[in-house]
């Protein structure tokens, strides 16, 4: 099997394994320890905020907030935050650093 | 046929995300074909692996001429977080087959888990919730395959000037805000993000997502228990905690996000 090949199928698999983990035994969580509850509660922000920080302050693999990523996200966010428009904050940010970079 | 209505609530839903996981899409169609791995390889990322940040992983070791192995650690950390939202969802789902959670598993990412985990928070009832999730998952999984394909054969035509990459995060961000609706998400969010660019700047590399998650839900949870919450309390609660009742609007997980 080529070197490409076996990166893909065995990448698919390992990442279908994670997907699968818990779901698997998910007839076992029907009920959940409350302190296990809570810990899962706090998934969702903060794997959301550990990949957008990084994408917004180190770009191009180091910190620097003297880019146009980093404003163009706070716009975003705020324009996310009043509208919970995905296209509209789309256009902001996306606008705001092709603007920058253009500049 | 009430699935059938779900699933379709659950497509509605996800649509919005297409402006964005669309352009990230024809990047990683474009990307392979770019650095000479060809079509088929895009193709073969996009069906097989199906996550968009490892896929360009994988295509950046291999075109540098790194081996499979290396490859396959790369793409795999970058997905650990899928573990995670494997264990967030899975208390909603236990009412559903062995055979029916692990195809859904197939269909698991970014979008669709936190669509799916803010959407069942807001409803005791376990009925449509597995069809809320296929449909926006295959409607995803159709716009990303879609992209991809456009990627590849328009790959000269994708254009290096506009930020397609940036897509993702902007996506994430709408996400993300209706989460912070209290104390223990905004705790989660901002030592998650913090941490998350500290253990990069310390050479953590695709590990810092993890490392940054696992810091967010660690601190979110000891101000969720600070606050004295009782285990009863709403949002993004696993069904088993949120007894009965209309439970404070405080709390942790957040509002369903508005409509498309």
């Amino acid at each position: 099997m080529s070197r490409i090949w076996s990166a893909i199928l065995i990448s698919g698999a390992g990442t279908y394994a994670m997907r699968a983990s818990f779901l698997a035994f998910a007839h076992r969580m029907a009920t959940v320890p409350p302190a296990l509850a809570r810990a899962l509660r706090q998934i969702p922000p903060a794997a959301l905020a550990a990949i957008i920080l990084p994408a917004l302050v180190r770009p191009e693999g180091q910190l620097d907030l003297l880019q146009p990523r980093l404003l163009a996200g706070v716009l975003a966010g705020l324009v996310a935050w009043r509208t919970r428009n995905v296209g509209l904050t789309l256009i902001v940010g996306m606008g705001v650093v092709a603007g920058l970079q253009s500049v | 046929m009430p699935s059938l209505t779900h699933a379709r609530a659950g497509a509605s839903a996800v649509a919005p995300m297409l402006l964005g996981v669309v352009p990230f899409g024809l990047v990683a169609g474009a990307a392979p074909v770019a650095h000479g791995l060809g079509g088929w390889t895009a193709m073969g990322l996009s069906t097989v692996v199906f996550a968009g940040a490892s896929q360009l992983a994988i295509v950046d070791v291999l075109s540098q001429g790194g081996s499979a192995v290396v490859a396959i650690l790369a793409a795999c950390t970058i997905n650990l977080r899928m573990v995670l939202y494997s264990a967030s969802l899975a208390p909603y789902l236990g009412h559903e087959s062995t055979r029916r959670r692990l195809g859904a598993a197939y269909l698991l990412n970014d979008q669709v888990y936190a669509l799916s985990v803010t959407h069942w928070a807001g409803e005791e009832r376990t009925e449509g919730r597995l069809a809320f999730y296929v449909g926006a998952g295959v409607l995803l999984w159709a716009g990303w395959v879609a992209a991809t394909i456009a990627g590849v054969v328009l790959e000269s035509a994708v254009p290096d000037s506009v930020p397609l990459d940036f897509a993702v995060p902007l996506v994430f961000l709408v996400l993300l805000i209706p989460l912070l609706v209290s104390t223990p998400a905004v705790a989660a969010a901002v030592a998650g993000g913090v941490v998350a660019v500290i253990a990069a700047e310390a050479g953590a590399g695709p590990l810092s997502t993890i490392v940054g998650a696992g810091a967010g839900i660690a601190a979110g949870a000891v101000v969720d228990a600070r606050r004295g919450a009782p285990a009863s309390s709403t949002g993004g609660s696993p069904p088993a905690s949120s007894t009965g009742g209309s439970p404070p609007a405080s709390s942790t997980g957040g509002s369903p996000p508005a409509s498309p």
